[in-house]
């Protein structure tokens, strides 16, 4: 037995951290010369306290879970998938060819059509690094990183010089046809009569994300597969031993991993932009990193804490909206959540494990605390 | 009777007030950023000499996701800011879907057209600007050999490329141009060390006159022409101070023209389609002290007089944007 209950380790170390990086970002707003329970409360209000600010969020945090459990499911192989960011660049290429070039005539036949052409180019994305991991032993965090570049050079020449309409100066595709549209989730919810803001951008893309966290819950734990994964993210050597084949684990994790990624774009481009544009993924990739360490790579955790980045996000815009804090420091206050719910990890864990030391029953023996991960 | 002349003041005090804070215009920088000592920032620049100037106050937002486009745009509006500026092409879409939803409130528009009544347009003949530098750097130049560092590789940076181009084989027919873009992602307005590189190889392959359209970037770029004792040339804002004596000339962009322009005629601005070129000084090229030595009475005289043929339409410095493709290179 841990010395922490379980209930500890998920719930108490992150909201520690979190009570300990807003308590900063308060001192930070503090000295600026502005009031931090003020910035608080526009922050909840704008992100949780309408429809709207709901709508945004939840906008965002789809981008997050789709990113996050990507680096959630290479983790358990003990893979660093840092290339989300490209990997949901080329998923949303896949979904602006899948959208501009096939006539649909409804969105329910074109979005099971852009969530495989999503998945399959992000999957690829992800699986020319995952080969030359898995063949040739080139570590993955230094392709994967490079591959964003690639990504990145790919999808500023096809929008320069193929994609772009040529009486446009912006280097975007044509808008998809009205056909490809997805229902937002005031369509969706209107249908069961719960009324929700018209104009944010959250669409049906959320609830495919909740399904990607059960799909993947179920994978990873209930699969001979995803014991497999498991198995091989806990020791390579006794997988093998076991009968596991190393090459065939790193490949079909980084595809998986990938593929996730890139569904991502299902959200941003197919339901938010309903057009490619440059730069469309903005950093969930590396977003998706944070929220995999915070969420403890179990999907549940993915999930909550997507919708805190979500929130992050839309709180951070609104603060910039109603007050005269620069738009750097909303950045300031998301990375001191990054840091201390992530990096800072041990400083809240350690000084909550003596003393739930301290106070265990006296019969029960203490026992080494568990190598680190 | 005080009392409900009290409150009847107080109500009308707050109505005023109001009412003064609803006719705040605003202005909504691109993801580049406020500070990007380049297209954003001279926005800025004229934002802020308008409230110097009148003492009123304006509202603004640094976008950080393109969901936030019409969020922002929205918002303003709603909130009953008017003119509404924005900087740069990549609000059209938005723009496009929003101007119908307020039509009592005037948007600006820059560096793109947006066809909607309540809808100012303000476009820049970048190329002609850069042609005029063109015409300078091939003039300045000793090598034959002068360079383009663009920042991110889209039509709008190719536009000043090909203007550029333009006029330094206007100049002189044999001259070179070696032409580099920073990169593919945002990164490439603000990485001054690659811009640096760049100009090292450049200036290696013959370079000694460097035009850099890059933002950031391009601070690295004149540091280093400096540096390396050859000439450089700024863009957007005048940029001749940054180095005295090194820094050629600058292509200045008169952004904040275009913002002080809307916010002084206020809401009801005239709207439509406005061009800045040479012909109104919306684009142009910068002499002040710092690099009148440089400016040769042959320079001034060949650049002024193309100026008065491009505006008179003598010449046709050829856009980009028309064809996607330069006829030079």
């Amino acid at each position: 037995m841990d010395a922490m209950p379980k209930w500890a380790e998920v719930i108490l170390i992150p909201l520690i951290s979190l009570i300990l990086a807003f308590f900063l970002s308060g001192l930070v707003i503090l000295a600026i010369g502005e009031n931090p329970i003020r910035a608080l409360q526009i922050m909840i209000s704008g992100a949780l306290g309408s429809t709207y600010g709901w709508g945004y969020t939840l906008y965002y945090a789809t981008n997050f879970i789709f990113t996050g459990l990507a680096v959630a499911v290479a983790f358990q192989a003990r893979l660093f998938n840092i290339g989300g960011e490209g990997q949901a660049a080329l998923g949303g290429l896949g979904v602006a060819l899948i959208c501009l070039y096939i006539p649909f005539p409804h969105w329910t036949m074109a979005l099971p059509a852009a969530i495989l052409g999503a998945a399959i180019f992000g999957a690829f994305w992800a699986m020319i690094p995952g080969y030359l991991q898995a063949r040739l032993g080139v570590h993955v965090v230094i392709t994967t990183i490079m591959f964003n570049f690639i990504g990145a050079s790919i999808l500023n020449y096809l929008l320069v010089d193929i994609l772009r309409p040529p009486t446009s100066m912006n280097p975007a595709t044509a808008r998809f046809p009205d056909a490809t549209n997805l229902p937002s989730l005031h369509d969706v919810l209107s249908v069961v009569g719960i009324p929700f803001s018209r104009a944010a951008p959250a669409n049906i893309s959320f609830f495919i994300a909740i399904l990607a966290c059960i799909v993947i819950w179920v994978l990873i734990w209930h699969t001979r597969l995803g014991y497999q994964i498991r198995a091989f993210g806990q020791s390579e050597s006794a997988a093998k031993y076991a009968g596991i084949s190393p090459e065939k684990i790193i490949m079909v994790t980084m595809l998986i991993s990938g593929g996730l990624a890139g569904m991502m774009a299902i959200n941003n481009v197919m339901g938010e932009a309903e057009r490619l544009v440059q730069n469309a993924v903005e950093g969930a990739g590396f977003i998706g990193i944070a929220v995999a360490l915070m969420g403890r790579s179990h999907p549940i955790g993915v999930f909550l804490a997507a919708i805190l980045f979500g929130f992050l996000y839309q709180g951070g815009a609104e603060l910039s909206l109603e007050t005269s804090i620069p738009s750097d420091l909303i950045v300031v206050i998301q990375a001191l959540v990054i840091l201390f719910t992530g990096a800072l990890d041990d400083m809240v864990r350690a000084p909550l494990k003596s003393m739930f030391l301290m106070f265990r029953k006296p019969e029960a023996t203490p026992k080494a605390p568990k190598p680190a991960e | 009777m005080s009392l409900m002349k009290k409150m009847l003041g107080a109500a009308a005090t707050l109505a005023l007030s109001t009412g003064a804070m609803l006719a705040e215009p605003a202005i909504i920088f691109d993801l580049g950023g406020k500070f990007d000592k380049s297209f954003n920032e001279a926005a800025f620049g004229g934002a802020t000499r308008w409230a110097e100037e009148t003492g009123n106050t304006f509202r603004e937002i640094e976008l950080q996701s393109e969901a936030q486009r019409e969020q922002a745009l929205r918002r303003f509006a709603e909130g009953g800011s008017n003119p509404i500026v924005m900087t740069g092409f990549a609000f059209a879409d938005a723009l496009t879907e929003v101007a119908d939803d307020y039509p009592d409130t005037s948007f600006v528009l820059i560096d793109m057209v947006v066809d909607k009544p309540n809808v100012r347009s303000v476009v820049f003949n970048e190329h002609e600007g850069s042609y005029l530098v063109g015409m300078m750097a091939a003039k300045a130049s000793e090598s034959g050999t002068v360079g383009f560092i663009g920042g991110m590789d889209i039509p709008l940076i190719r536009k000043f490329a090909c203007g550029y181009v333009q006029g330094v084989k206007a100049a002189n027919p044999d001259a070179k141009v070696i032409q580099n873009m920073t990169g593919t992602t945002p990164a490439a307005w603000n990485d001054p060390v690659k811009g640096s590189e760049l100009t090292k190889a450049q200036i290696s392959q013959g370079a000694d006159v460097v035009y850099a359209a890059a933002g950031g970037t391009g601070v690295g770029v004149l540091q280093t022409a400096a540096d390396e004792n050859i000439l450089s040339i700024g863009v957007d804002s005048n940029q001749n101070h940054l180095h005295p004596g090194k820094v050629l000339t600058s292509m200045v962009k008169r952004v904040d023209n275009a913002v002080y322009a809307a916010f002084t005629e206020g809401p009801g601005l005239e709207k439509g389609f406005q061009v800045m070129g040479l012909n109104n000084d919306g684009v142009g090229y910068a002499v002040d002290d710092n690099n009148a030595t440089l400016v040769t009475a042959d320079m001034t005289a060949a650049v002024e007089e193309a100026k008065a043929k491009i505006v008179s339409g003598e010449i046709t410095v050829h856009d980009y944007m028309s064809d996607n493709s330069c006829p030079v290179n």
